[in-house]
């Protein structure tokens, strides 16, 4: 071997050897700074000032600033944090780079209004920045739709919530149901009828997996609420009917008031507790439950509405 | 050492400090004895944190703008002189210009960073009075700023190897900027999916990751660094320098110098 060859293939051993061991002590670098890698500071909150710093290239900014805030979101989500203080500004700024960037308003309504844990807790500045969205897009009937969801979902004011469904109905493009979500606000103000079909919207509507993900748990609760609601009825007649308590599902089939044995939306069979209350066998894979759940029972974050979404 | 290497890296030296890169110095002591005699006048209570972190933003910028300018010419510059020619035809081998050039800059930026420490330190005394313990971190914020200058000499001659000085001044000042902003990347890559994160996985590895050396933030308050991140980013700095380094080496192994 010739010496020149001699130094090209030591080099090459030792470039590689040196890329395996820097990726190794970069590795052991992110365990020592685990909590280091997203801040929890923004260093210029004037939405104004990074526009100007931004020096014309805004759009590109807006997307950075965009990505950080689902990251953060979606972070400090997974992380079971209850203090998402930074989504707000984050939103802000994103929507000031960039006024048509619309997922970002739908990402707001979405995380910016529900309490912690599923959210940031601040409603108005929710309403807020949808607010600013529809300035900027009047034509947008889905501003409409995210803002009256707000008003409906988390503030409870179905007045507000219905006009801004009427309006939103009445835009190029919207979506059928928003004339029937305003026609029946008045009645079905609410009810779980109602909070289905605005999840249902808001899953048809986006194409973001979070915001798609969190529709479909949302859905699926309200499903078991609604089953669970049913299926009490029939534990109470099977009672009235033999006397006992049916120690489980089985013993509702046998009376013949069930066909077959009920699954839940996670396609597992629903169990009846020693009680007489029905439940889920895993309520941990079907977040936000407000029935089924066992007593006691302490929901976790819910963790993967990305995959869910998808 | 080899003393081949060794004459190279003084001769690197030699003529780093003939072409007065040494009076950035003079910049650096009017800029710090300035700060610590205004600050001491116009702020309250945070002299002793601008001063800190005044002093040790200036010594990495300085060091890592020497790095860039200095190390993008040393081999261009000398193919340029054609003083190369004269080298090579000795009983130097290339592998031994290419070590040589880079411990010579690193030696000049070593050398640099000392007399700026005590710029520093000088006027933490100045505005503080005395030394507590706490300003030892100063120290390892220093440390981790030589550790800088090292993966920024080695890329800047990895780039000089192949490349005219312009770009590679380009290429070298970029790498910079996108390592300080590697752990954002490292954070778009764990967000993202299928052929995307790997792709981002791969480059956030392999471009240099500055912002684990930058502790200067944390040093100004006096906050401790751990061990294990002295350990770590050392190894990591030492690593990437040597692949870095390899790398010219094999690209200025092959280059045909006729």
């Amino acid at each position: 071997m010739t010496s020149s060859r001699q130094v090209t293939v030591v080099a090459s051993l030792v470039l590689l050897f040196c890329l395996a061991a820097s990726i190794l002590s970069l590795r052991q670098i992110d365990q020592v700074r685990s909590k280091a890698t997203l801040e929890e500071v923004l260093f210029v909150i004037s939405p104004k000032m990074v526009k100007r710093m931004s020096l014309g290239y805004d759009g590109l900014l807006a997307d950075i600033y965009w990505t950080r805030a689902v990251q953060y979101f979606g972070g400090h989500h997974a992380g079971r944090a209850r203090d998402f203080r930074l989504l707000a500004p984050l939103l802000e700024i994103t929507t000031t780079l960039d006024p048509k960037l619309l997922v970002a308003y739908q990402f707001g309504a979405n995380f910016l209004a529900p309490k912690p844990p599923n959210g940031a807790g601040l409603p108005q500045k929710a309403i807020e920045l949808v607010h600013n969205g529809i300035n900027n897009n009047p034509n947008d009937w889905n501003l409409y739709y995210q803002l009256g969801f707000v008003y409906y979902m988390d503030l409870k004011d179905y007045a507000r919530a219905a006009e801004a469904f009427a309006h939103g109905s009445e835009l190029p493009g919207a979506h059928p149901f928003m004339k029937i979500i305003a026609a029946q606000m008045a009645q079905h103000a609410g009810d779980n009828q109602m909070a289905r079909a605005l999840w249902m919207t808001t899953y048809q509507s986006t194409q973001d997996k979070q915001i798609r993900g969190n529709a479909i748990a949302h859905l699926r609760a309200l499903q078991v609420s609604d089953d669970i609601d049913a299926l009490q009825e029939l534990v109470g007649q099977y009672g009235r009917k033999t006397g006992v308590l049916p120690r489980s599902m089985t013993d509702l089939v046998g009376a013949g008031l069930l066909r077959s044995i009920p699954l839940d939306p996670t396609g597992r069979p629903y169990r009846i507790a020693s009680d007489g209350r029905l439940q889920v066998q895993f309520p941990d894979e079907l977040p936000f439950l407000e029935k089924g759940a066992p007593r006691g029972y302490t929901a976790p974050q819910p963790k993967h509405l990305e995959e869910l979404g998808k | 050492m080899n003393s081949r290497i060794s004459c190279i890296a003084a001769n690197t030296f030699r003529e780093a400090v003939r072409d007065r890169v040494l009076y950035n110095l003079i910049a650096f002591a009017v800029l710090l004895s300035g700060a610590a005699i205004l600050v001491g006048q116009i702020s309250i209570d945070i002299e002793k944190l601008v001063v800190i972190n005044l002093g040790l933003t200036a010594v990495s910028l300085f060091g890592v703008v020497i790095a860039i300018f200095i190390g993008i010419g040393l081999v261009s510059k000398e193919i340029e002189k054609r003083t190369l020619y004269t080298v090579l035809s000795r009983p130097v081998r290339r592998w031994e210009f290419i070590v040589g050039k880079f411990f010579g800059l690193a030696g000049t930026l070593v050398v640099n960073a000392f007399f700026m420490a005590i710029g520093v330190f000088g006027a933490l005394l100045y505005v503080a009075h005395k030394f507590q313990m706490s300003d030892a971190w100063v120290l390892v914020a220093l440390y981790f700023i030589i550790l800088q200058f090292l993966m920024i000499c080695s890329l800047a001659l990895l780039f000089s190897s192949f490349s005219s000085p312009l770009l590679s001044a380009v290429f070298a000042f970029s790498l910079f900027v996108i390592g300080t902003f590697s752990e954002d990347l490292r954070n778009f890559a764990a967000t993202a999916t299928g052929f995307t994160k790997w792709l981002t996985t791969a480059a956030a590895y392999v471009v240099p990751n500055f912002s684990a050396l930058n502790v200067i933030g944390s040093v100004a308050h006096g906050q401790p660094v751990s061990g294990s991140l002295i350990l770590y980013n050392t190894i990591y700095a030492l690593m990437y320098s040597t692949m870095a380094l390899c790398g010219g080496i094999l690209i200025f192994q092959r280059r045909n110098l006729k």
